[in-house]
């Protein structure tokens, strides 16, 4: 029965999508994913309702969404420890800290060869590592988290950056020289806004490492709140419905600041060759 | 040497500052462990050789690295080697799935419209997801199915390493321009010979770069795969039980293993990019 069941969706469903992707336009365009995430979720609660999978091995989407809607509070409480102490003041911090240090190593060739393939090494590292230390260091609060989440971020936004300021070309800055442009005229009027496509890169990518690196920093210890420490000690209990709250507002969560970031860079750089 | 001398020059100064740090880092645990009436520079001595010391000196992380990789047999768990091993295997299996599924996943998308438009998005918004948050209830759900030890770690390495493949692949696939697939067409080839001799080869420029950016993310999949669950074995479970037990040099030494085992990550990929390119005639 529930396999007869699955075999009609999936092949109703799969003849819609298919019929939805010969279509070109916005909407369509749009309507395609919708509907392939809503035949998954369909999917989803007719397989584990209707084989009877244990809760503890997989709950349905609407035992999720109740889990959702029993433990707003709670999973308020889990965000504002993680996402408006941790990952945001750390995200801040570790991009501003990462775009000064470019502009600090752009007077100097010197420190620039010896510090930019440093920084894409150290990027390739599992830094996440250091979370411990941190912990060690800092205490068991959100302050050990903030300190990780700027370690992850730095790194790729010193490379970035640094990268975005050499990117001007010759004929550029030499267009600034004749205007009698000093550096920070050049910096601020040519190069900066040269290398917004590089900075909303290193942003982007930044928003995901800063959720990651404080959700695994509460693995290694924290006070009884936290998206991390509800997952992992949650996952433990076989609450799966609330770990699977919690995920699912972790990844609204990076999707909605990446989607965020992704508009405010189309706001910004709409001079790119690949926004017009 | 323009390129060596300023990476020395920069190494050298980290090392300075770890070294200058290490003296008001540890300054306090060492004066409360000091005898009464111990001169300043006794203390300063004794921030650079403590047993759990806030922020351990160089030569201490240094000697820890080489008494736990050198001082045990391969097989002990007491060896650093050994949790290494443990650790890289689990990225290499997880590595390998990420490849398989990922160009997989980008022949499907590049060769059939419905799955580019209704996939492509989710595995772009793959990207935005925290998706180690789910490693622990991977770990434990497949804990209770009887799966435990090196596949669990290995699904979650090949997750968070899939995508950058995929991405890759599948720009790859669609690199040739118009007029090299009209020229297959005018020679009658069919879309699997297209596929073989114009699509496949050219999609190899942008896998390794993918592949470069994969294979650190395995390493870290499988690291923090070993977090949640206390796993007694690997690079991560040491990172745990040092943390859990103050053994900060324990701490250090793994975080430094985990580093040489990205590089070798890296360099692997460099390598068989290398071997592609001279059976290739120099180009990729």
């Amino acid at each position: 029965m529930t396999v007869l069941l699955l075999a009609a969706s999936l092949a109703v469903g799969g003849s819609v999508l298919a019929w939805l992707a010969r279509f070109d336009g916005p909407v369509f365009r749009a309507a395609t994913p919708v509907a392939f995430g809503l035949l998954v979720l369909w999917l989803w609660q007719v397989a584990c309702t209707g084989f009877g999978v244990p809760r503890v091995l997989l709950p349905a989407p609407l035992e999720i969404g109740r889990a959702i809607a029993t433990h707003l509070p709670l999973l308020a409480a889990d965000f504002q420890q993680t996402f408006l102490r941790a990952v945001m003041p750390g995200w801040i911090v570790g991009n501003l800290a990462g775009l000064l240090a470019a502009i600090a190593l752009d007077g100097s060739a010197f420190l620039r060869r010896g510090v930019l393939p440093l920084g894409s090494l150290v990027s390739a590292m599992p830094i996440v590592g250091i979370a411990p230390i941190m912990v060690m260091w800092f205490g068991f609060d959100w302050q050990s988290k903030a300190a990780v989440v700027v370690v992850m971020t730095f790194f790729p936004m010193l490379v970035n950056a640094g990268a975005g300021l050499a990117s001007a070309g010759a004929m550029e800055r030499d267009l600034m020289r004749s205007y009698a442009a000093g550096y920070w005229q050049t910096l601020a009027k040519l190069r900066l806004p040269g290398a917004l496509p590089f900075l909303f890169n290193a942003l982007k990518l930044n928003s995901t490492l800063a959720l990651i690196g404080a959700i695994v920093a509460e693995f290694f210890g924290t006070p009884i709140v936290g998206m991390g420490f509800r997952i992992s000690t949650e996952a433990a209990r076989l609450n799966l419905d609330v770990v699977w709250a919690e995920i699912s507002m972790a990844a609204a969560a990076g999707t909605l600041s990446f989607a965020l970031l992704a508009l405010l860079e189309r706001a910004v750089t709409f001079w790119h060759p690949s926004f017009r | 040497m323009t390129r060596v001398l300023p990476l020395a020059c920069v190494l050298a100064c980290v090392l300075l500052i770890w070294m200058a740090a290490v003296v008001p880092m540890n300054w306090d645990q060492a004066q409360a462990l000091a005898d009464d009436g111990a001169q300043w520079q006794d203390v300063a001595w004794a921030t650079l050789s403590l047993d759990r010391p806030l922020l351990p000196a160089p030569h201490q992380v240094a000697g820890e690295l080489i008494g736990s990789i050198a001082g045990w047999p391969v097989t002990s768990p007491r060896s650093l080697v050994f949790h290494a091993v443990v650790t890289f295997a689990a990225a290499v299996v997880g590595f390998v799935l990420a490849l398989a599924l990922g160009v997989a996943l980008a022949v499907g998308i590049v060769h059939v419209r419905t799955l580019d438009r209704a996939l492509m998005p989710w595995v772009i918004a793959s990207q935005a997801v925290p998706v180690l948050a789910i490693a622990p209830m991977v770990v434990v759900v497949l804990g209770n199915l009887g799966l435990t030890g090196l596949l669990p770690k290995a699904l979650i390495a090949g997750w968070l390493s899939f995508f950058p493949i995929t991405t890759g692949m599948v720009k790859g696939l669609r690199s040739p321009d118009p007029m090299q697939r009209d020229l297959m067409r005018t020679y009658s080839a069919t879309p699997r010979q297209e596929f073989a001799k114009l699509r496949w080869p050219a999609s190899m420029p942008f896998l390794f770069p993918g592949l470069k950016v994969a294979a650190p993310l395995a390493l870290v999949g499988a690291i923090v795969a070993e977090l949640p669950t206390g796993a007694q074995a690997g690079l991560g479970a040491r990172l745990l039980a040092g943390s859990y037990y103050g053994q900060t040099l324990q701490i250090w030494a793994a975080l430094f293993m985990a580093a040489v085992l990205a590089v070798l990550a890296v360099a692997a990929v460099d390598l068989a990019q290398a071997v592609m390119l001279s059976r290739r005639g120099g180009r990729l």
